[in-house]
């Protein structure tokens, strides 16, 4: 069986171990960056950044309740903003969760989960993909 | 010392469907009509600004000569998303500001034909869209809004009432695409897009064109003061670095950032204007940018328009051409119509929405990734 592609080039499939997300966090100012560069967005240091294994834990910021999308995506589902522990956001799908702003509370504590994407490409390969999850 | 730039002119077409006609076609009509309203040919022009979005890299302002006079003239096509429009307004007043020409042609023009309210599809591999998260328009604006309401409580009910003002509005202005009263209810009940955006607080997909003819302050003296508008700023702003903005485009620092800027440059603050044309790209935004662009204080927009002070006849009207949301957003032609709004007003010529007494007033406009254009435009006292 082949190793499945990662579906964003930040997710990172060792040979050993579990996946995890990449980031990149700046020597001198410390923001994070998810995937790879060499130059600062914040402070445009050269070659200040080092490559960082972010968490699987973070808290909700922000979300929608998607309802209309392109043709043959399955709606609804939650797209949340999350801010990850000790720096980085990242946006996916918050799953295990009723699709009602009544019951989705800002802050959440939440943590990824990996997962076989239920898309494949033309060529028929598999990819590897993340969601939230609310933590328990 | 370099001069003020004047609107000497400006028009547009109404908003709507024009399957039947070419996108140069929509910008030399809104063209020509902005050379009739200033009173001058084309032969006139030094230059022509065009902003088109969807058609950039196919010499739309060459296209639009073509069309109404060929004259050999410098033509600089703009594109900078939602702000395309706008952009190229600023580069005219640029030129003449740095002393290059007396008088150039701004034109905005967008067919959107059968382009859709959710934005650009997905890259190589597989489509990520629904997936993680969504990258559609609706859901973007949908999340900035979110970000209002976890700081400050802000209601979907809030939201869904700048939708109500600014279809209210729109049933005093003919430009508009549509003219319907859209009752709370209508709104709140319409077909949820992206929560908390139903589609009634979706802008409205439209062709459309806008034009305006720019003088320096000596030719517009030459020609006559008379209904001419100053430009007394004119600014454009990136989005500078935030924590999240990579993931969650950041709308609101270099709004801030561009307003900033132009009420230095207009020796303005926001309490001095008379009306505000905002980018109600979405519900959502319009809340946003009353607090940006200073309108009120941060954490009450809920409550400006709970307080009905952004409608035509409240303490700043926002929008009173129905706004993206009821007038129609056709993205290259957005920046400058919303300019021949504010311009339209400061002349007293606005009909039935005019605002009273109208001196000063706003534009707006945001181009996701982003760019922020702001202008300020000024009355001449005669
Ligand atoms: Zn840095």
């Amino acid at each position: 069986m082949p190793k499945p592609l990662p579906i964003v080039p930040y997710l990172k499939i060792p040979d050993e171990g579990d996946p995890y997300l990449e980031g990149h966090r700046c020597l001198d100012c410390r923001a994070v960056f998810l995937g790879e560069r060499s130059v600062c967005a914040n402070c445009s240091a050269r070659d200040r950044l080092e490559a960082v294994r972010l968490s699987n834990h973070g808290e909700l910021y922000v979300y929608s309740i998607t309802h209309r999308s392109f043709p043959g995506v399955e709606t609804p589902y939650v797209g949340a903003i999350v801010d990850l522990e000790g720096g980085g956001t990242v946006k996916g799908n918050l799953i295990h969760i009723d699709p009602d702003p009544e019951k989705i509370p800002l802050g959440l504590p939440v943590e990824l989960t990996y997962q076989i994407a239920p898309r494949k490409d033309a060529e028929g390969n598999e990819y590897l993909m993340y969601y939230f999850q609310p933590r328990t | 010392m370099s001069e003020n730039v004047y609107i000497i002119g400006t028009d547009m077409i109404r908003f709507g469907r024009y399957p039947e006609k070419s996108v140069p076609r929509l910008g030399a009509d809104a063209a020509l009509a902005a050379l009739d309203d200033a009173g001058v040919g084309l032969r006139d022009m030094q230059a022509l600004y065009c902003g088109n979005l969807l058609q950039a890299g196919a010499m739309v302002g060459q296209r639009v000569l073509q069309e109404i006079g060929q004259t050999g003239i410098p033509v600089v096509n703009t594109a900078n998303a939602c702000a395309t429009g706008a952009t190229a307004l600023r580069e005219g007043w640029t030129a003449i500001r740095a002393g290059l020409y007396d008088l150039v042609l701004v034109v905005g023009v967008e067919q959107m034909g059968k382009a859709g309210l959710l934005g650009g599809g997905g890259s190589k591999g597989i489509s990520t869209e629904g997936l993680l998260g969504s990258g559609t328009m609706p859901a973007i604006f949908a999340e900035a809004g979110m970000e209002h309401a976890r700081k400050y409580g802000t209601t979907f009910e809030q939201f869904a009432k700048v939708s109500v003002k600014n279809h209210h509005h729109s049933t005093r202005n003919p430009k508009s695409m549509y003219q319907k009263e859209t009752p709370l209810e209508d709104v709140m009940g319409a077909e949820m897009i992206s929560y908390p955006n139903t589609k009634l607080m979706c802008s409205v997909n439209v062709d459309g064109a806008a034009a305006a003819v720019l003088a320096s302050e000596s030719k517009a003296r030459e020609l006559g003061l008379g209904r001419a508008v100053k430009i007394s700023a004119s600014i454009l702003t990136s989005d500078p670095y935030t924590a999240r903005d990579l993931t969650m485009p950041d709308i609101n620092t270099c709004t801030r950032l561009a307003a900033k800027q132009a009420y230095e440059m207009a020796g303005v603050g926001p309490n001095d204007l008379d009306l505000v044309e905002l980018h109600d790209c979405f519900a959502t935004a319009e809340i946003l940018h009353y607090e940006n662009l200073g309108l009120c204080a941060d954490g009450e927009a809920g409550k400006l328009i709970d307080e009905r002070q952004t409608y035509y006849d409240g303490r700043i009207p926002v929008n009173v051409s129905g706004g993206l949301l009821s007038k129609g957003h056709p993205l290259g032609a957005t920046g400058v119509a919303n300019v021949y709004e504010v311009a339209t007003h400061l002349r007293g010529e606005a009909g039935e929405r005019q605002v009273a007494g109208a001196k000063v007033g706003l534009t707006h406009v945001i181009g996701l990734g982003s760019a922020c254009a702001i202008h300020i435009l000024e009355r001449v006292a005669v």
